[in-house]
């Protein structure tokens, strides 16, 4: 379950989405989000569907990589589908007891659904097909502009950057203590719900420890080279954009109008 | 009484591009009370090797047989297994988590459904043979210095009472006398006990001294499985994958060179000794040093044995 959670995993091929800019690739999630939300006509899903399927084809990164986040947000996903099927008001269908579901519902939840569902897909793609450190350059140079207004760009971008590469740290660490633990008799498996919450204090506790001293010794490692946030500091390898960016930024941008003219369509 | 791998191979990431082959078609027998050495460079496979021996990893083909029964089979007991085959993980010591140190090592016992009493004597029992002294059984885990930590991280799989004990570079980041401690105390365990021991270290002094058979790994295939002597006759071999034979073998070795017969895969500074000593004395001893053709080698082995004997 843990091997689960994709997020802050880069696969490494080469494909043209993984040579996109970073910044590209960041403001076409952002906008393949975004797109998901200015509509909810049919065609236009149809549109957003063969977009992400296309782009996950492009890249070459497996599917069933790309579908492993979907699992960890199961329950979020039947939770919100289920609230929105039951508790929408409109015209019903059938109900029993309390509980009626209602054709606004059905349509509430489908697109609920299918929007979780794009929107880690469309995330996965974009951490899979980007390094970390791609990832922080692109946040750090395309929101630059808001260092005008004092934000801190620079230190936030790298404290997410930091954040993405401790996922698969903490899931290899949760993964080693979890054997260690097993070893010694463990049983995470079986048992009632307390059972198994008292089994995971062998787990947490010395999972925090490490967490803890790992972030420690990162940030004495980080200031040992130097390290003083993000005045004055220069890129090894700065980002500009290629003729291939251009184009993709050409082409979210009819993406966008197509799915935002899409709210006109008649029915 | 054994442990016997059938054609163990084990890949990681099966399926993607990162696929890779960390162990190939390894098989073995260890018998009952042996003392292995497992060598092998880094990233060679060793830690894959022992994590299938007490079922915590699924080869991807393969399997491991303990006492003649297929671990991996449907309703193997897998639990009771890890009692019986205790493994200690390369730095054991993130696996402490409990308030007091005796109570982390009654974890295990607990953990195998015996009684508070009989889990508090198996943990003092573990506690005295993994030579932690009963001044910290009461401290918490976190104040221990590191070394303490891995005898009290130790400690917590010997309170199971394994029949078999592998033990992934227990030695490793120890001083040189916290080292040979641990290293005495597992060979006591295995002499007093007959516990089957499995250790693995990169240094090939501590497996040539205690170990019965080394095994060698090398890009995950099973190279040699043999006595110390007869692997260590290879190393020329070994140093191609980046491992070395004891200091000692290269001496013999040069000796031999010099043309001094002795035994040039001895890998332990006391067998040296002897067959430097029993040499000399064939010899004719200290009488026939100084006399005629024999003098020069007889000066040399004279000063070479007093120099190792050190
Ligand atoms: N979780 C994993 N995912 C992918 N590959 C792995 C994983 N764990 C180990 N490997 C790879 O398998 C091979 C064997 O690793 P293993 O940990 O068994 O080596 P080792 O002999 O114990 O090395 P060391 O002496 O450094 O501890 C290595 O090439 C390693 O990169
Ligand atoms: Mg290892």
């Amino acid at each position: 379950m843990l091997r689960d959670i994709t997020i802050g995993q880069y696969y490494p091929v080469d494909s043209v989405i993984h040579r996109l800019d970073p910044r590209v690739k960041l403001a076409g999630t952002m906008v393949f989000l975004i797109s998901l939300f200015v509509t909810s006509k049919l065609p236009a899903y149809l549109l957003a569907t063969g977009v992400l399927f296309g782009l996950i084809r492009l890249s070459r990164v497996p599917f069933r990589f790309i579908t492993k986040g979907l699992k960890a947000i199961m329950i979020l996903l039947v939770i919100s589908v289920s609230f929105n099927l039951f508790l929408t008001t409109g015209t019903p269908i059938f109900r029993i007891g309390f509980l009626q579901i209602t054709w606004e519902g059905i349509s509430l939840a489908v697109f609920m659904g299918v929007r979780l569902i794009y929107l880690v897909l469309a995330s996965s793609l974009m951490t899979l097909t980007t390094t970390p450190n791609q990832l922080t350059d692109g946040l750090e140079k395309g929101l630059g502009f808001l260092n005008r207004f004092s934000v801190p760009v620079h230190e936030i971008a790298m404290m997410m950057s930091i954040a993405l590469r401790f996922i698969p740290i903490l899931i290899e660490e949760t993964d080693k203590i979890m054997k260690a633990q097993t070893a010694r008799g463990a049983d995470f498996e079986s048992g009632n719900l307390i059972q198994k919450a008292k089994a995971m204090v062998p787990l947490l506790v010395p999972l925090f420890l490490s967490a803890f001293r790992r972030a420690a010794d990162l940030a004495m490692a980080m200031e040992a080279r130097c390290y003083h946030g993000g005045a004055g500091r220069t890129k090894m390898k700065p980002l500009h954009y290629e003729k291939r960016d251009k184009n993709a930024y050409l082409l979210m941008a009819v993406y966008f109008a197509l799915m935002a003219a899409s709210r006109f369509l008649p029915f | 009484m054994s442990i016997r791998c059938e054609k163990l191979t084990h890949i990681y990431q099966q399926g993607t591009v990162m696929e890779s082959y960390a162990l190939r078609d390894i098989s073995f027998e260890i018998q009952d009370g042996e003392f292995i050495g497992l060598i092998g460079h880094t990233g060679s496979g060793k830690s894959t090797l022992i994590q299938h021996l007490n079922g915590l990893m699924r080869p991807s083909s393969g399997t491991v047989y303990f006492n003649g029964e297929d671990i991996f089979a449907q309703g193997y007991d897998l639990r009771k297994l890890r009692g019986q085959v205790g493994l200690v993980f390369q730095y054991p010591e993130y696996q402490l988590f409990e308030e007091t140190v005796l109570a982390d090592v009654k974890y295990g016992p607990k953990n195998m459904g015996l009684s508070e009493q009989e889990a508090e004597e198996r943990a003092r029992e573990a506690l005295e043979l993994s030579g932690l002294q009963p001044e910290f059984y009461a401290r918490s885990p976190f104040e221990l210095s590191g070394g303490q930590k891995r005898r009290a991280a130790i400690a917590g799989v010997l309170a199971m009472g394994p029949q078999v004990l592998i033990l992934d570079e227990p030695t490793a980041g120890l001083d040189p006398k916290g080292r040979d401690e641990l290293l005495e105390t597992v060979s006591d365990l295995h002499k007093r006990r007959h516990t089957t021991i499995i250790l693995v270290s990169h240094s090939m002094e501590d497996v040539a001294r205690y170990a019965d058979r080394i095994m060698v790994l090398n890009e995950g295939n099973l190279q040699y499985f043999d006595t110390p002597r007869r692997v260590f006759r290879y190393f020329r071999e070994l140093e191609k994958m980046g491992l070395s034979a004891p200091q000692i073998t290269y001496l013999m070795q040069e000796l031999r060179d010099e043309g001094i017969d002795v035994d040039p895969s001895i890998g332990t500074i006391e067998e040296a000794r002897e067959e430097i000593l029993s040499l000399y004395w064939s010899q004719g001893g200290p009488l026939a040093a100084g006399a005629d053709s024999g003098t020069e080698a007889g000066r040399g082995l004279g000063e070479s044995s007093a120099a190792t004997g050190k």
